[in-house]
């Protein structure tokens, strides 16, 4: 069988190459590939823990859905905000829209 | 060493060998489609832990709608973005940093913790995960609230997403 720790390794993994993206990458998209792959590392976190504790508490798996339907929400809000940033720069690069930098 | 233990070894090392070319390759579209590997390990991670429904959810939210979403971003910013320039900023070597002190720090509090190692206890028979989740996210006793919650901002990023890539001219 499968201990536990083997998944709470993988998740902290992929969360820190997510957090690695979020910081490095030039591009907005990219950083929202980034953000996606640290809501991937909580998800399985929750529906580990779920398994391993009392597996008739459903709030890990319900907490997922949760977070399933928030990151559906931040991708859509989040990529309408970089085509419209992209329509008026027209650049997508982080570094690059510096409006609000002095 | 178990079947289901080789299962998790290969699985877990190519979602992050994927999710490693998320973060690193050049070309956008490339790396939305590792997101879509990616994704795939973690929809298997979850059979693995015996949350069937939500790895079907995974495939058909995830890869269907969000990484579907992210090429056509890429493709409808592609000219200047994609091709010019590096893909890591000039700091990325602080962002490599910070992300491999995080995974020190969480190795290091997670295998300070007692429940580290613990195994998974059995199914009992006649379990029914998704009757439970269904009966869970519905019941006033459970979770209906942040139910409800999460359709309002499903709405209202709806509306908001709609609003902000409308082109006014």
């Amino acid at each position: 069988m499968i201990p536990l720790s083997w998944y709470l390794i993988l998740a902290a993994g992929l969360f820190s190459i997510g957090l690695f993206g979020v910081l490095a990458r030039r591009n907005a998209v990219a950083i929202l590939l980034g953000v996606e792959l640290m809501l991937n590392a909580v998800n399985i976190n929750l529906v580990a823990f779920w398994r391993y504790g009392d597996i008739s508490l459903m709030a890990g798996q319900v907490f997922a859905i949760i977070v399933f339907a928030v990151a559906a929400a931040e991708v859509a809000v989040g990529l309408a905000l970089v085509i419209s940033v992209y329509r008026r720069r027209n650049t997508v690069v982080a570094e690059e829209l510096d409006l609000l930098k002095w | 060493m178990t079947g289901e233990q080789v299962i998790f070894l290969i699985v877990g090392a190519v979602t992050l060998i994927a999710a490693l070319l998320v973060v690193t390759v050049k070309d956008l579209v490339h790396a939305a489609l590792w997101l879509v590997a990616t994704l795939f390990g973690v929809a298997i991670i979850y059979t693995l832990l015996n949350a069937g429904f939500l790895a079907v959810v995974q495939v058909v939210v995830y890869i269907g709608a969000i990484a579907i979403l992210f090429i056509f971003a890429v493709m409808l910013t592609r000219r200047q973005a994609a091709d010019t320039g590096a893909a890591l900023n000039q700091n990325w070597w602080a962002g490599a940093l910070m992300a491999v002190l995080t995974f020190a720090g969480l190795a290091y509090l997670l295998q300070s913790w007692s429940g580290f190692s613990k195994q998974a206890a059995g199914i009992p028979s006649g379990f029914d995960a998704i009757n439970q989740l269904g009966g869970a996210l519905t019941s006033p006793l459970g979770y209906v609230l942040p139910f409800e919650v999460a359709s309002v901002l499903l709405l209202a990023a709806l509306v908001g997403a709609v609003y902000l890539a409308f082109n006014k001219k």
